[in-house]
């Protein structure tokens, strides 16, 4: 399967359109085969994938860092090759590894970043974008004094000095303690209200799911799924009974085998998982078959699959095909 | 911005001209008390008991190799790293998506490198005046001399910052064989005075053209004509040029 996700049927024009990129590198290892994806303008998209996976090659390749094998990328209507002024322009890039310049201050790299992008000198943006970091205090100290977190948020800082249309984040937690974790979602759901695409990759799923308008799973360079994040859960979401027992119950009588029912370690819980969307999940059923064979029970709960019970399965799936 | 990247130059440039600053002691006073020293050792200790090169007095006519080796030294190294360090940090992704085309980053990092080797060495030129009696016979050929090799040299480092994988690598060039040939290429003597086999096996060094030609602005004579110098140093110069857009056509170890 090589999923493709374009906005032909929509009709809104794309602000990073992807075609048929591929990329092998001259070890021979191939990084992405065929991949095909449209960005909307203003949106959160999220790319899941295994380590490997093609993630940050791809990004890499639309922001100008790595030549494409194969394959058209624009950005904002450009061709990244022969419009790279306008396209990397149009991008803000936050790597995923922290590379800054140590002994430079945080009020410098920033304003160098601008500069490089082709902009005049902006002290008032540069101001805001420090504070909208939780940086001003730190705008004269060098780079090398900075804790992690800080460094991070520097990155952050350099890619949105040119006041980009579309931004990368690569990785933008990782490594990342909680409270700033949730400092960094806050400001790209703010980034989002602005105007400004996001794409991020992440190995959270929560975050993809906390923040992403839409999901592409990438694995073994194939873009394998890219869909609405909501319709994704209801389209491959599965939701699960647990029923708690009053006693535990040493195996699934045979009774039970028309219900695909799991039993815990103890005994004393039983999981039902069934399809969301079919008209007859099989509950009564199984409460009715339940009753029938005495087997009692103190409590039921339902649940929805998360987003990563759901990649989980995808990755699972693919491999086995 | 539409056809040049005045700011992505400039920040580029600036940020290697901040870093000189930071490194002031490596960058400018470093050399100068070395060049000094050479003065000291040579041109009053030694030179007192030499005899004059081509009517020139000793102490003198190691002035323009003494400058030269430094500009080879200066321009090589401040190239070499200011492209170099951000490959080995991984900052150089900035370079690379930004908006800069090769002929500005070039342009920005051998610019910066050239101006530092440029202000080095005419600041070894005021303290050589301080040491010895100078005269300079043609100025402006000395300065064009003076910018062609900084100009050459920086991208010949900026070349060496691109190939090199290691500090080790980005050292091997410089120290082992553009100092070598300086000192072998007639900057602390002139060629003539080596035995005729030597003098033959010393034109096969390049150095020897390029010190040869700056020693002619200053005292009107060099070890070949200063037509085979400059044409020397501009096929030199035209060479770098052709590496470097190699380089970036390819993007030899700058993209994969």
């Amino acid at each position: 399967m090589n999923a493709t996700s374009t906005l032909e049927t929509t009709g809104v024009e794309p602000v990073v359109s992807i075609q048929g990129l591929g990329k092998t590198y001259a070890g021979g290892f191939t990084a992405l085969r065929d991949v095909s994806l449209d960005i909307r303008q203003g949106e959160i998209f999220a790319l899941l994938g295994p380590n490997g996976a093609g993630k940050t090659t791809l990004i890499s390749i639309v922001c100008g860092i790595v030549t494409a094998g194969a394959g058209r990328v624009t950005v904002a209507g450009h061709d990244i090759t022969t419009g790279y002024r306008a396209t990397r322009s149009a991008i803000g890039l936050v790597p995923q590894e922290l590379t800054t310049d140590a002994f430079e201050t945080v009020w410098a790299t920033v304003s160098f970043s601008r500069g490089l992008f082709g902009l005049p000198p902006n002290p008032t943006h540069i101001e805001q974008t420090l504070r909208s970091l939780s940086l001003w205090d730190k705008r004269n100290s060098r780079i090398m004094e900075l804790s992690g977190g800080m460094k991070r948020r520097v990155m952050i800082a350099k890619a949105l000095s040119h006041e980009p249309q579309v931004l990368f984040l690569d990785e933008p937690t990782a490594g990342v303690d909680v409270e700033l974790r949730r400092d960094m979602w806050a400001l790209v759901h703010k980034l989002r209200e602005s105007g400004v695409t996001i794409i991020l990759t992440t190995h959270y799923i929560d975050e993809a799911e906390e923040m992403a308008d839409r999901i592409g799973v990438i694995r073994k360079g194939e873009l394998i799924l890219a869909e609405e994040k909501t319709a994704l859960m209801a389209k491959l979401g599965q939701r699960q009974l647990v029923v708690q027992l009053q006693e535990p119950l040493d195996a699934l009588p045979k009774a039970l085998n028309d219900w695909d029912l799991a039993r815990s370690d103890d005994g004393l819980r039983l999981v039902y998982s069934f399809d969301a969307n079919d008209e007859h999940t099989g509950i009564p059923g199984l409460l009715r078959r339940l009753d029938e064979l005495h087997i009692a029970y103190k409590d039921l709960q339902s649940k929805q699959s998360s987003l990563e019970e759901i990649f989980v399965g995808l990755v699972k799936e693919q491999e086995a095909t | 911005m539409k056809g040049f990247n005045k700011h992505g130059v400039l920040a580029i440039y600036k940020f290697e001209m901040a870093r000189a600053k930071r490194t002031l002691w490596q960058s400018l006073v470093t050399p100068v008390i070395t060049t000094s020293l050479y003065f000291v050792v040579f041109g009053a200790a030694i030179g007192a008991r030499m005899q004059e090169v081509g009517g020139v007095p000793y102490g003198a006519f190691i002035v323009p190799g003494l400058i030269m080796l430094s500009l080879f030294t200066e321009s090589l190294s401040n190239a070499s790293f200011g492209i170099y360090f951000p490959k080995f940090t991984g900052t150089i992704y900035e370079i690379l998506s930004a908006p800069v085309s090769a002929f500005e980053i070039v342009l920005a990092y051998v610019g910066a490198a050239a101006t530092k080797s440029l202000i080095l060495g005419l600041i070894i030129l005021a303290t050589a005046s301080l040491f010895v009696p100078l005269q300079m016979a043609h100025p402006g050929w000395m300065l064009a001399f003076l910018l062609l090799t900084a100009v050459t040299f920086s991208l010949f480092g900026f070349i060496i910052g691109i190939w090199a994988q290691s500090f080790e690598q980005l050292q091997f060039v410089p120290m082992l064989i553009v100092t070598p040939l300086t000192f072998l290429g007639g900057a602390f003597y002139s060629i003539d005075m080596l035995p005729a086999a030597w003098r033959t096996f010393s034109l096969f060094n390049p150095v020897v053209y390029l010190i040869s030609g700056f020693r002619w602005s200053f005292y009107g004579q060099g070890d070949v004509p200063v037509a085979i110098s400059l044409a020397f140093t501009l096929a030199f110069f035209l060479i770098c040029v052709a590496l470097v857009w190699w380089i970036f056509k390819t993007g030899y170890r700058l993209k994969t």
